[in-house]
């Protein structure tokens, strides 16, 4: 089967894709880690609400595309709340508390949507642009997937010049590697980190949009993936663009592969892996070198 | 005095007849439905519910002078509420016989419990051969199908019609195995050789993108699926997007392109096989009249799941009326179920006193476009087919 071009190519393209939703997961969750050390487990849900968002957008207006900008708009706003009301004063707390909240917020959200949305599961159409499928080195691939490699690959170039190029960039990166120092020269670290989770809230909420015509849409999508974007922040170490980049791709080309290649294994594959990382480099493939 | 004492045993005898009778004219057969409406498949829930409705209007909502009422009672989707409410229905509410449940794992959770009850429970769609197989038992009669039943002449059927190799999917759950163990058993017994298999995680991964690949590197004759619902919808569509439509042959139970959602798939489905007991395109007197009622009624077209729910009334108001309305021995209401024969939407019916089986025709039917929709047409039909006993002795 590995000698079949056919295979390699279209199975490499799936890998792409699925790394594509996780890399935009992870660098929400992984750039907030590395700033201030906090994890929010509830980062699935808000993929979940933007899926859902999206069906909302939908229907209501007909149209993939304006689905593809209120959506994640409206989950950066919804974090945006939830950060003022409570993980702002969680911040200085330690690690297990904000674990048990944010591990509670992710029932809360189970529920809520449960509540507006309904236990059944949905679809929204693929827009009509993109439905259909191009030919790709001679293998038949559909648009649609092409599209969600594109996004993230577009998602990425801009988030390395805004890392690299911007003072909010710069003010993150510093922040990453010593927080103290960087409040001590008098920049707002604080303001900083809002804007970087929402930004995280926005992406979470952009793949739950570009996800959900390719998987159905219903209450407890948000715990898979939640899974595989942890274990990607592990394997690529947490604070750098690089290591949820290349997380991403190796566990999205890992779940891929491993799920055809190696059926019986294939809730073990990704655990093995990241099991040898963790022995290997203990702080990631790419860690930031922490200063604290 | 011995007359008087035969006079006065003869007037309490006809006394007592006499309130017999009255309690049975007055009091009505209460029916429990124990069906999902609410939950994964909740939609199917309501789509035999409304069936069930249509079938004792249509064959009568009173038998010898005893009314008939329904009790309803939602499982959720879920095997430990479908107990609850399994039980309330017969605690409680004291029914006479119980029909219902969609999900083979509702019914696997509650056959226990109506098996020690004995109370009839007439299955209108879950599928596990385990339950008129192994696990049979007297009190339960299932006028739906087992799934070893849909596929079984699946298997020489493809052979014959020159597909030499297959690949199996199926979700990685009891009904997915069991389909896809008797294809192959079928299939290979005629000389077809099984090149693949992929068993996705129930519920989990969504995505099927990675298994079409693997089917595609695998490069077999034909896929065999069991997918229903909405995965079912998904299925097809992205069978399509990846270019396999026009390089293998899909074929499947047939649930994959389910009247209920068909013309949804639209040209996607265009050319699929599948085996089914039911078909809207069934060429008879007696579908084109209930079609033709259905569509009145609900305004698209009855599917199988109606069609069993719409045969289960009319299984259990013959049975009620081979016994004259007496629901005190429940044995003998079973045992009038297996004397009833008839011909339904989905061709002639009668349960299978072995094992408590539905007996009836399977059709193979391919999907094929028809003006702008689409509609699955009858290609060859396997008359009368009946489960081996596997395991049961009844």
């Amino acid at each position: 089967m590995l000698l079949d071009p056919g295979f390699l190519i279209v199975q490499t393209l799936n890998g792409l894709q699925l790394s594509m939703l996780l890399f935009l997961l992870s660098i929400g969750l992984s750039v907030v880690f590395g700033m201030m050390n906090f994890i929010n487990l509830a980062h699935g849900t808000l993929y979940m609400v933007g899926a859902y968002l999206a069906l909302s957008s939908v229907r209501w207006f007909d149209s993939y595309w304006v689905a593809l900008v209120l959506a994640p708009l409206g989950v950066a706003l919804i974090g945006a709340v939830f950060y003022a009301v409570l993980l702002r004063h969680m911040q200085r707390q330690s690690p297990m508390r904000q674990v048990l909240v944010t591990f509670g917020l992710i029932f809360v959200g189970f529920d809520a949507v449960r509540m507006v949305w309904g236990a059944l599961p949905h679809t929204i159409p693929i827009p009509a642009a993109l439905d259909g499928s191009v030919t790709v080195f001679g293998e038949i691939y559909p648009t649609y997937r092409l599209f969600i490699i594109a996004l993230g690959v577009t998602v990425l170039i801009a988030l390395h010049f805004g890392l690299e190029r911007t003072r909010l960039g710069a003010v993150v990166r510093a922040g990453v590697d010593d927080r103290r120092m960087v409040a001590a020269l008098g920049i707002d670290v604080e303001r900083a980190f809002f804007l970087v989770f929402c930004l995280g809230c926005w992406l979470a909420g952009l793949a739950g949009v570009v996800s959900a015509p390719v998987f159905s849409i219903f209450p407890g999508m948000d715990m898979s993936i939640l899974i595989l974007t942890l274990i990607v922040v592990v394997v690529g170490g947490p604070g750098s663009l690089k290591g949820a980049v290349v997380g991403s791709f190796v566990i999205g080309m890992v779940d891929t592969y491993g799920q055809v290649l190696a059926p019986e294994l294939a809730r073990v594959t990704i655990y093995a892996l990241m099991a040898a990382v963790l022995l290997v480099r203990p702080q990631g493939l790419f860690p930031v070198s922490q200063a604290h | 005095m011995n007359g008087k004492r035969i006079m006065a045993a003869a007037l309490a005898a006809a006394l007592l007849a006499g309130t017999t009778a009255a309690a049975n004219a007055q009091s009505d057969i209460k029916i429990g439905v124990l069906l999902p409406y609410s939950g994964v498949f909740g939609g199917l829930g309501k789509d035999q519910d409304a069936a069930i409705e249509m079938g004792f209007d249509d064959f009568g909502r009173e038998v010898a002078d005893r009314g008939i009422t329904l009790v309803k009672a939602d499982t959720e989707s879920k095997p430990n509420a479908g107990l609850a409410a399994v039980k309330k229905l017969i605690l409680r509410d004291k029914v006479d016989l119980v029909v219902g449940i969609i999900s083979s794992g509702v019914l696997a959770a509650v056959r226990d419990y109506v098996h020690g009850s004995e109370t009839p429970l007439i299955v209108t769609n879950a599928g596990n051969v385990d339950i008129t197989g192994e696990r049979c038992s007297p009190w339960i009669v299932r006028t739906s199908f087992s799934n070893a039943q849909i596929v079984r002449d699946m298997g020489p059927w493809m052979a014959g019609e020159g597909y030499g190799t297959a690949f199996l999917m199926a979700f990685d759950y009891a009904a997915g195995h069991q389909m896809m163990d008797t294809f192959r058993e079928g299939f290979e017994a005629s000389g077809g050789r099984i090149v693949g298999e992929a068993y996705p995680p129930l519920g989990e991964t969504k995505d099927f993108g990675p298994y079409l690949a693997q089917v595609k590197a695998a490069d077999p004759d034909t896929v065999f699926v069991f997918f229903a619902g909405g995965p079912a919808i998904k299925f097809a569509k992205e069978w399509a997007a990846f270019g396999m439509k026009d390089e293998v042959q899909l074929s499947g139970a047939g649930w994959l392109n389910s009247a209920l959602y068909v013309k949804k798939q639209g040209a996607d489905a265009v050319g699929t096989l599948g085996a089914l007991n039911y078909y809207p395109s069934i060429d008879t007197p007696e579908n084109h009249a209930w079609q033709e009622k259905f569509r009145a009624a609900h305004g698209r077209d009855g599917s199988e799941f109606g069609v069993a729910a719409y045969d289960s009334a009319r299984l259990i108001v013959s049975a009620l009326e081979a016994t004259g309305g007496n629901t005190d021995d429940k044995a003998a209401i079973v045992k009038a179920m297996h004397a009833v024969e008839f011909t339904g939407p989905r061709g002639p019916l009668r349960i299978d006193p072995m094992t408590n089986n539905v007996i009836q025709n399977i059709y193979v039917a391919q999907v094929e476009a028809r003006g702008d929709s689409v509609a699955a047409a009858i290609r060859h039909t396997f008359p009368a087919v009946q489960d081996p006993p596997n395991g049961c002795t009844l």
